[in-house]
């Protein structure tokens, strides 16, 4: 088996706030992190490893600092990272994104299976996994909360939907993409983080993945950021005041409209 | 590229207040970009003189967009019934083509719709194209993602609209590669731009910190996701008229390689919570499982459904579906009661646009009051009780 995970490196949101006098996202002191949906398609695929043999290969698109998610998924049992990173791909929206990680996998080879997380949640698109499974002319399911069996040939899993949840089959070579209840991601042993720590990371540029300038980075995306703003603030806070009896009267007052 | 003219620089400093990603600094009297930089252009804006440009920003690809005309909406439809999103999407679709001054169409794409597609006209479509075959009861990717990239192909719209559900999500994306179009993710706010008629998309990113508006400048058809409960569906006007065209797919579109073996509703989940007027919702200050009980009695004594935070789900004490927020889902009911939800940004990115939000909370400084437009500072379990005997009161129950 051979299983290709796509990794990336996010701010870490619980970190990122509204800077409320400059009205800008402070990241000042913001953590890096792998994004944590990916953390749980890295433990998925090591543990399809480790039942059907074979080896996973981390891939990010990034900058340079981004190796560190692959030395990360290395350390929780991935065997090899590729680091495909070039000043050209900068700018690159979801269509441009899924182009290059395509162009990249193509040129490492053969493979059966390839798991993303659901979404990043730097821009939560949740849009490169389907967009990847076209660009590889590949069957994907998204949203996968439970492998139910894996074998040589194929997966059957559980796909999360509104309203509960699909049950579907779908042969190699084939996309998932993860939520988090698919599985409790491990934390590395010692060996693992002295693996990730010697590991030699593989890095490819637009031209070693025989990229279209066309079609990568900004002039290569089709679409456009036109403006980045703060959003509206949800008019003052109202506590209502007085006792407890007097404060719930004030409230069923207010819910009247919604009790008729 | 954003390029920095060092000989206009005057490190003032305004581009880095300006930038939302802290990917621009003055170092030595200069402004240098980082990696963190999106493209976005804030600072070439904001800079006084004139030091920033972004360059290479032309699109490589284009496409003739005259050849392009219409608004279209994807009209989901799953277990026999329409998905309340299709109707918003008319909704805000049927303004975007009357600002246009184009038609709109329905795509209803399913199994046994019955008259779902007059339904559709009602609520303000011109024409529904209905592709209704048993091989499209289930839905798959590939099917429901060939089908409609064949109309989009035939029919050229400039605007395909869907909504940002699982399934709206999950096959829009393959569609949108398809077509070598760009897709906004869950868009909460689309305009037309006076002048060029682009569609100008908005959509919250980093869990709701920040707002982006997003277009499509060279490609055609603009593709947006949109978020449910957003937008305003219209009356019905039983009176209105429109064509209905029932589309016969050709058989290599209903293959998939996906075989679906079951579709289960989930247990305790049967409600989905996106589609409820009505939410009270219970966090870790419940305590215990049985706190969703008082929960569950003030939801009833509201006619509303029950919702949670991710404490809630990840103590156990309510199944996953119920969950709101970045992780969970994105709800605007018409009323969301918080009750011991601190009210994270990862929780609030799920419910801010609720119509009317409530809060019970024991901590008069929770975050939750800061999007609360009523707030009782106290327990919950003093409090709740009191609410639901005066509901009931009201009601003559
Ligand atoms: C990447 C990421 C994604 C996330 N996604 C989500 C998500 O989708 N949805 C989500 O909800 N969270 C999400 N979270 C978690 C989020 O950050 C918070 O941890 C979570 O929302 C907290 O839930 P809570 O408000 O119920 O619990 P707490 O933060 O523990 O708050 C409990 C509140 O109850 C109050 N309280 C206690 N007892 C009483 C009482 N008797 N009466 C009245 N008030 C009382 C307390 O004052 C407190 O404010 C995410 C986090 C991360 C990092
Ligand atoms: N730059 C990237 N490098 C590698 N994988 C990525 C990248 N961007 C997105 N992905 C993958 O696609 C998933 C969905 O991302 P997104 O569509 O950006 O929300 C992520 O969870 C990753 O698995």
């Amino acid at each position: 088996m051979n299983i290709i995970v796509c990794v990336k490196q996010v701010p870490d949101a619980k970190d990122v706030r509204l800077d409320p006098k400059t009205n800008t996202l402070a990241r000042e002191g913001v953590a890096s992190i792998m994004n944590p949906y990916d953390q749980h398609a890295v433990e998925e695929a090591v543990r399809l490893k480790e039942s059907l043999g074979g080896a996973v290969t981390v891939v990010t698109m990034g900058p340079p600092q981004a190796e560190a998610v692959l030395r990360q998924a290395i350390s929780c049992g991935a065997d090899s990272g590729v680091l495909v990173s070039d000043r050209a791909f900068a700018g690159a929206d979801t269509w441009a994104t899924s182009y290059t990680l395509a162009k990249a996998i193509t040129t490492l080879g053969a493979f059966d299976l390839v798991l993303c997380g659901k979404q990043a949640i730097d821009g939560d698109t949740a849009q490169v996994g389907p967009g990847l499974g076209v660009r590889l002319g590949i069957p994907f399911v998204t949203c996968v909360q439970k492998v139910r069996c894996a074998d040589t040939k194929g997966l059957v899993v559980e796909r999360m939907m509104d309203d509960g949840y699909d049950v579907v089959k779908v042969d190699y070579p084939a996309l998932l993409t993860v939520v988090k209840d698919v599985n409790e991601p491990r934390v590395p042993s010692l060996k693992g983080t002295m693996k990730a720590k010697k590991a030699v990371i593989r890095t490819m540029n637009a031209v070693e993945i025989n990229a279209d300038p066309a079609l990568i980075g900004l002039p290569g995306s089709p679409t456009q950021v036109v403006k980045v703003f703060p959003p509206e603030p949800r008019g003052e806070r109202c506590l209502l005041t007085g006792t407890i009896d007097e404060q719930v009267e004030q409230l069923v007052g207010k819910l009247r409209p919604y009790l008729l | 590229m954003l390029h920095v003219d060092k000989d206009l620089c005057i490190g003032c400093g305004i581009c880095e207040e300006q930038c939302s990603f802290g990917a621009i600094k003055v170092l030595d009297g200069t402004a240098v970009v980082g990696d963190a930089c999106t493209l976005c252009g804030a600072c070439v804006e904001a800079c006084d003189v004139g030091a920033l440009a972004l360059t290479g920003t032309e699109k490589s690809r284009k496409m003739e967009l005259g050849d392009w005309s219409g608004v279209w909406v994807y009209c989901e439809f799953r277990r026999g019934a329409l998905a309340s999103v299709s109707l918003e999407l008319l909704g805000i679709g049927r303004r975007l083509a009357d600002l246009r001054g184009v038609g709109l169409c329905a795509v209803l794409i399913g199994h046994e719709t019955g008259d779902t597609a007059a339904g559709l006209i009602g609520h303000g479509a011109d024409t529904v194209y209905r592709v209704d075959a048993p091989a499209l009861a289930h839905f798959t990717d590939e099917a429901y993602g060939a089908v409609l990239t064949s109309l989009i192909r035939e029919y050229r719209p400039e605007i395909v609209l869907a909504g940002a559900t699982a399934m709206g999500r999950s096959f829009i994306p393959g569609v949108a590669t398809e077509l070598d179009t760009g897709l906004t993710a869950d868009c909460t706010k689309l305009e037309i731009r006076a002048g060029d008629g682009a569609l100008l998309q908005t959509r919250p990113a980093f869990g709701g910190n920040i707002m982006a508006t997003i277009e499509c400048p060279a490609t055609r058809p603009q593709m947006a996701t949109v978020r449910p409960r957003v937008m305003k569906a219209l009356e019905c006007d039983p009176q209105r008229t429109g064509k209905i065209i029932d589309v016969t797919p050709a058989p290599e579109q209903l293959q998939s390689r996906i075989q679906v073996l079951e579709s289960v509703v989930a247990e305790g989940g049967n409600v989905n919570i996106q589609e409820s007027d009505i939410l009270v919702a219970g966090g870790r200050g419940l305590d215990n499982e049985k706190g969703f009980g008082l929960i569950r009695r003030l939801a009833g004594s509201l006619n509303g459904d029950v919702a949670a935070s991710r404490a809630a789900v990840d103590a156990g004490w309510i199944p996953y579906p119920h969950q709101v927020g970045q992780t969970g889902k994105t709800v605007g009911p018409k009323l969301y009661i918080a009750c011991g939800i601190s009210g994270a940004i990862q929780h609030v990115a799920g419910m801010q646009s609720a119509d009317t939000i409530v809060a019970i909370n024991r901590d008069k400084n929770a975050p939750i009051f800061d999007v609360a437009d009523f707030g009782i500072v106290g327990d919950l379990y003093e409090i709740i009780p009191k609410l639901i005997t005066k509901i009931e009161e009201l009601r003559g129950v």
